[in-house]
């Protein structure tokens, strides 16, 4: 008769929220991929650019456990030491855009007037060029080089950065809390670095780290074409191009970078998503 | 509607303008010395006078503007200058490259929505449950998937190991268009399967659906004669705005495959610095990609009632 066996434990049916624990996980493999990137000259087997033409074109084995290129040189090697050049100007390149575009986005939506549609104006210029054309376009003219590639998809990136930037800017600028501050006599400096740059930084991270994805692959994308790194540099849209004639016979030599462009870009997509879902759960609603 | 439409002629003057001017700048600054490439190219000597000549003949010596004006003028009437390396005009040679990067163009296209739309909704209509989570993790591979190391591994497979088509060119027929294709279709699906689905979950989350359910429509009835009535105006629209994208992006894939498209012809002016060849490529995609989105707005506009109804009657 006692209660206690009376009780019935219904199940519960609510989902656990591993959004945490994802983005902990993810930003630890992420760091552990900046700093094997950051270290690459220290932790290569072997020297990604010493030539060894007696043992070129080897199959992946003990030795070599991604083969050896063309020339004899270490896969995995070049693979690591890849990484320093196409992780890091893809970083630099999004740390340029998101820097830029949103400068010239809150300007632009703070300040208002002609100088906003001016810029605004000069912006759709830059959005009307589709997918990597206008990229391809610059890096064409001012010749190889991975620095021109960034170049190159910096003034083609910015824009999305002002557009976000500026709409959020918009919409936050006739809150209360901001003419508040106004009517305190808070100065403009302080305006924007304690008041309106918090308030949409969400967005705009967000956009950000799913960007560094896009831009490795972009990046790759015109060093494979050859208009990024230029030969010898280890990047691993060069080293797939290069290794293109010699697909039937040794197909490990693009199987390696493509696999690393695979799952970098993979990661930092990974990341991204989860970003999203903490900073900005309204748009992830319908996941 | 008429106002809109317009509206939306007028403010596509100084985007054009704009896209000519910022080319014209680009190009400039690099073929200063256009007779030098010149030069080069021909592999013959030039003495300084016939430089000189060849300048003026170009109207190189004249201040940048008037030579914007000038070279405006003849843009206009299809006078896009010759290529340095073939020596054809220009813009005839982009004419006749352009129907084999459309071609290749709408098969990609056909072969996205084939996926993406019955992948989308199934994926919409499982939420949550295995079939919509096999399908976002794949249109998330093909999202991490760069397209230069798709083709290559399709080209692996598919042309070097069984055979069943060729590495390369358009000369084959049909069969030379399936692994380019399918290279450009992969990207695009894994985007607009998210797409498809993100727009359906919307509609099946709006209160009329929940008020058919509640008066016992049959659930297939709900979602083939109203969820997917709604949603279609949108899944049209995402579809037609990244058909100038993949415009674009055709360069990569086409100079792999060797497709005789633009694509292609961009990449080896660039190899061999003949900026004309350049110049009117981004200047044409530029202008294709600027037009196919503003019809697509303005069929957007025109097809949606709320919006056309709401414009006609104000």
């Amino acid at each position: 008769m006692s209660d206690t066996n009376n009780i019935t434990i219904r199940k519960q049916k609510v989902v656990k929220d591993y959004t945490k624990p994802k983005l902990i996980v993810l930003s630890v493999l992420v760091f552990l991929l900046l700093a094997a990137a950051a270290f690459a000259p220290k932790i290569v087997p072997y020297d990604p650019y010493l030539q060894d033409l007696g043992n070129a074109l080897q199959p992946p084995d003990s030795v070599h456990i991604f083969g050896t290129d063309r020339y004899g040189r270490d896969m995995l090697s070049r693979v690591i030491m890849g990484s320093q050049t196409t992780i890091y100007s893809a970083l630099l390149l999004v740390i340029i855009i998101t820097v830029t575009g949103t400068a010239v986005g809150i300007f632009c939506g703070y300040h208002g007037g002609r100088a906003d549609s001016v810029i605004m104006r000069i912006s759709d210029v830059f959005l009307a060029f589709p997918g990597m054309v206008f990229a391809i376009a610059v890096a064409g003219v001012t010749g190889g080089g991975i620095l021109n590639a960034v170049i190159a998809l910096a003034c083609i990136s910015w824009p999305k950065f002002a557009r976000i930037a500026r709409s959020q800017v918009m919409t936050i600028k006739s809150s209360p809390f901001i003419a508040a501050a106004k009517l305190a006599g808070t100065g403009t400096v302080k305006m924007l670095f304690k008041h309106i740059l918090p308030n949409i930084a969400g967005p705009i991270i967000v956009t950000a780290v799913l960007d560094i994805g896009t831009m490795i692959m972009e990046i790759a994308g015109l060093s494979f074409l050859g208009l990024g790194a230029m030969p010898p540099i280890a990047e691993w849209g060069s080293m797939m191009s290069n290794g293109r004639s010699m697909l039937q016979t040794s197909p490990w030599v693009i199987l390696a970078p493509g696999c690393a462009i695979f799952i970098t870009v993979m990661l930092f997509n990974l990341l991204g998503d989860t970003v999203r879902d903490v900073l900005d759960p309204r748009q992830s609603k319908n996941k | 509607m008429k106002k809109y439409m317009i509206r939306r002629f007028l403010q596509l003057i100084p985007i054009l303008i704009g896209i000519t001017l910022l080319s014209f700048a680009l190009m400039h600054s690099a073929s200063a010395d256009a007779i030098d490439v010149m030069e080069s190219n021909t592999g013959g000597v030039m003495s300084e006078e016939a430089k000189q000549k060849a300048r003026e003949e170009l109207g190189l010596d004249k201040p940048l503007l008037q030579q914007y004006a000038i070279w405006m003028g003849n843009v206009l009437t299809g006078d896009m200058g010759t290529s340095y390396v073939s020596g054809k005009p220009v813009f005839s040679t982009f004419v006749s490259k352009l129907p084999a990067t459309i071609y290749l163009t709408i098969t990609s296209i056909l072969l996205t929505v084939l996926i993406s739309i019955p992948l989308g909704i199934l994926s919409a209509v499982r939420q949550n449950r295995f079939t919509d989570y096999l399908i976002r993790f794949l249109s998330f591979i093909g999202n991490s998937l760069p397209n230069f190391f798709v083709s290559l591994l399709l080209i692996y497979f598919f042309a070097l190991k069984l055979g069943w088509f060729p590495v390369m060119g358009n000369a084959q027929g049909w069969k030379s268009i399936i692994l380019p294709t399918l290279t450009l279709s992969i990207a695009m699906a894994a985007k607009y399967t998210r797409q498809v689905r993100a727009t359906v979950l919307e509609e099946l989350n709006k209160d009329y659906v929940l008020g058919a359910r509640a008066r016992g429509v049959k659930e297939n009835r709900i979602l083939y004669f109203s969820v997917l009535k709604a949603s279609m105006l949108t899944i049209v629209t995402l579809l037609a705005l990244s058909i100038g994208s993949l415009l674009g992006g055709t360069a990569i894939v086409e100079s792999i495959f060797m497709w005789d498209g633009v694509g292609k012809m961009a990449v080896d002016a660039i190899t061999m610095r003949d900026y004309p060849v350049i110049q009117a490529y981004v200047i044409w995609m530029a202008v294709i990609y600027v037009m196919v989105n503003l019809v697509t707005d303005i069929i957007y506009h025109y097809l949606d009632p709320r919006i056309r109804l709401g414009q006609e009657g104000a």
